[in-house]
């Protein structure tokens, strides 16, 4: 039993040796979450960075950054030292705020830092930081994630305790406060300006941008930089190695590295640290460090390239690279760095619906199209897949997904009927892209899959009378013999 | 099903001072009071309220929206099992199915022990170690229905008591930030420009007039 207690996932691992190891280089080492282990094992020295900026001028850090080119990695790719030059100067305090509110279906590498390298991330703050004049940090972490808190809560101590945060740090004139808190279980605060929101003490919902970009209206209506848990923790790295080190990796406009969280029918699957821009869907598939090909025999039916919210990809999309300037135009995005790979076991419509279903629970309810929306195509793809589908229900959840998001959907392209790839990013009649993400699946899978979902509607199956009622009490208890009749 | 006890106020009134804001204690100490009691109590939620100086409406309003807050006794034991996408492709939902059958309750319900509560979960971000399951957020990777069967036999016989603690415990180590610790946490209207910055701005504006 005590095999697969809190085991962390054999399979994450590192990448090859011509990709340098930016933010994963301790995932292996046992003890690479204490202090100890951050400042002696890994592809750097720990904390050397922040000695190094706290050299410089604040204004120098912060153009390190954005020379770097260090892209976002939560989802929407926006550069980082360009997002914290927004803060409008000369407005105090300024206040930072980590989102380690992980919750996109097939993503799981913020995790992995928070719990295998928690003062890389400490000291990715400590640098953003002083770079924008932030006197508190605020790192919130999901809330089912109790062993990251556990892990950055005990690097914080030390860290602390070092001198490393606190009160003039290192001996200079720089403080800062790093407030560890977590959140309660819903996904839409993973949205900026819905986490700010949490951060306050409310419901999770976001706010309309403009007027709250959060640079300039955000916690407590002061100027907040938000930025991703893999964002942060590329940044010692860079400040050890340099800006030129740090571009050799990737392409140009998307230079570096990025964690992918490969999973679904593969053989291999784990979180893998790739060179951005320049490593494809094939490789990510087929290479032995990575996926090591499609699970035994199995065929590659489609996968989502960039988490819930990306329209799928197929086959004919494998050598596309990683690099948002390919993968947009062809009709998807990279988002979070989760690849899901299905093979032609998959039934569309099931797989569909499930990802229907999360955004349906997810959704905050303060925008009508999205709440009253995703449910509808729940309840439809439900009926569909029960066998109880209408022949109106694919024209039906085509209007519903254009109520939510209008126009053409960004899907990829067909070459079978050929029609062409409508590029990404979808409109939206909602706050936040949460429910426009619903209609990705519906979009892609009706596209590709039509035949499957009519094959469903024409089938009609009786609705199944069970002879003998089924027990079913207040707790939601039920007779376990007469459960599956 | 109370108030916070004195030494869990104590403690609240430090969670309360690490934000700029008193409201912004709000969900630390919801999860604070469940901690104590497994769930969150309406007593519990208005003794929150005159900590932070809100209403209980407002606390409730807050905890209703988040899944973690149990407004209702739960079982000692969460049992989360995903269903969303990477496990469902490799078997959480006849997981899911199949634990139903094990404890005799649908999903949401509690087992009549009360050791058990049984959820469908969205991602719980473990997809490269699917199916997976949180038990009280602790995590249980590649579950067959064997393995669960065992998993849940070790709860019961109490043989995981030291790596999952009781319902309503997350991390078990806290973040200490009282006292000296604390460098700089002043509401937002006693803030100013911080001192490097101000610093680094008069060595620019004098480097500007040697030039």
């Amino acid at each position: 039993m005590n095999a697969i207690v809190n085991r962390l996932g054999d399979s994450t691992t590192g990448s090859g040796e011509d990709v340098p190891l930016i933010v994963s280089s301790r995932f292996t080492e046992p003890a690479g979450h204490t202090l100890e282990g951050y400042r002696n094992s890994g592809s750097y020295r720990g904390y050397e960075g922040l000695r190094s900026a706290l050299e410089r001028s604040p204004s120098e850090v912060g153009e390190i950054v954005k020379e770097a080119t260090l892209l976002g990695r939560g989802g929407a790719g926006f550069p980082a030292g360009v997002k914290w030059g927004f803060c409008p100067p000369d407005v105090w305090p300024r206040y930072i705020v980590v989102n380690g509110d992980e919750s996109e279906p097939g993503t799981y590498k913020d995790r992995v830092l928070m719990e295998r390298d928690p003062h890389q991330l400490i000291e990715g703050c400590l640098l953003a930081a002083y770079a924008i004049g932030a006197a508190q940090v605020f790192l919130y972490v999901r809330g089912e994630m109790a062993h990251a808190q556990e892990r950055i809560a005990a690097a914080l101590n030390e860290a602390y305790e070092a001198n490393l945060v606190g009160r003039n740090i290192l001996g200079s004139d720089f403080s800062v406060d790093i407030v560890l808190t977590w959140g309660a279980g819903a996904y839409i605060v993973g949205e900026e300006t819905a986490l700010i929101e949490s951060l306050e003490g409310n419901r999770g919902m976001p706010r309309l941008k403009p007027p709250f970009f959060p640079a300039a209206k955000g916690l407590y209506m002061q100027p907040t930089v938000v930025n991703n848990v893999e964002t942060l923790s590329n940044l010692p790295w860079l400040f050890e190695h340099g800006v030129n080190a740090f571009r050799e990796t990737g392409t140009e406009s998307s230079p570096g590295t990025r964690l992918i969280a490969l999973s679904g029918h593969v053989n291999n699957p784990g979180v893998f640290e790739v060179a951005q821009g320049t490593t494809t869907f094939r490789d990510l598939f087929e290479s032995p460090r990575y996926g090591a090909g499609i699970r035994n025999g199995h065929e590659l039916k489609m996968f989502i390239p960039g988490g819930a919210s990306a329209p799928w990809f197929f086959s004919e999309h494998l050598d596309i690279p990683l690099e948002a300037r390919e993968v947009g135009p062809a009709g998807s995005m990279l988002g979070s760095g989760a690849v899901v790979v299905m093979d032609e076991t998959t039934d569309a419509v099931r797989a569909c619906l499930r990802l229907v279903r999360f955004f349906a629970r997810e959704s905050c309810g303060k925008c009508t199209p999205c709440r009253e929306g995703t449910t509808w195509e729940e309840q439809i793809l439900t009926r569909i897949l029960e066998g109880h589908g209408r022949p109106s229900d694919i024209d039906l959840l085509t209007d519903i997904g254009d109520n939510i998001s209008p126009g053409p959907y960004p899907v990829a392209a067909d070459p079978g009927s050929g029609l062409e790839a409508v590029p990404f990013p979808p409109r939206q009649t909602t706050i936040c892209p949460l429910g426009p993400s619903s209609v990705a699946p519906i979009t892609s899978a009706l596209r590709r899959f039509r035949s499957e979902f009519t094959d469903k509607i024409k089938r009609r199956d009786p609705i199944p009378v069970s002879s003998e009622p089924v027990p079913v009490n207040h707790a939601g208890e039920f007779d376990s013999g007469a459960a599956h009749v | 099903m109370a108030r916070l006890n004195a030494d869990n106020v104590a403690l609240a009134e430090r969670i309360i001072a690490r934000y700029p804001k008193p409201r912004s204690a709000l969900i630390p100490l919801c999860h604070l009071a469940q901690e104590q009691d497994g769930w969150l109590s309406e007593e519990a939620m208005a003794h929150i309220a005159e900590l932070i100086d809100c209403t209980p409406a407002q606390v409730l309003g807050t905890a209703s929206f988040y899944e973690m807050f149990k407004l209702h006794p739960v079982g000692r034991y969460c049992v989360n099992v995903c269903t969303n996408i990477s496990c469902q492709l490799l078997g959480g939902e006849e997981l899911l199915e199949h634990a139903e059958e094990t404890l005799g309750v649908r999903s949401g319900g509690t087992t009549e022990d009360g050791m058990f509560t049984l959820e469908d979960v969205e991602c719980v971000a473990a997809c490269t170690e699917a199916p997976a399951v949180q038990v009280n957020y602790r995590y249980f990777h590649r579950l067959d229905t064997e393995a669960f069967d065992e998993l849940i036999s070790a709860l019961r016989a109490g043989e995981l008591e030291d790596s999952v603690p009781p319902h309503g415990t997350l991390a078990k180590v806290r973040q200490e930030l009282d006292g000296d610790r604390v460098a700089n946490i002043t509401a937002p209207q006693d803030q100013s420009k911080p001192v490097w910055i101000e610093r680094a701005e008069a060595a620019a504006r004098s480097g500007g007039d040697d030039s």
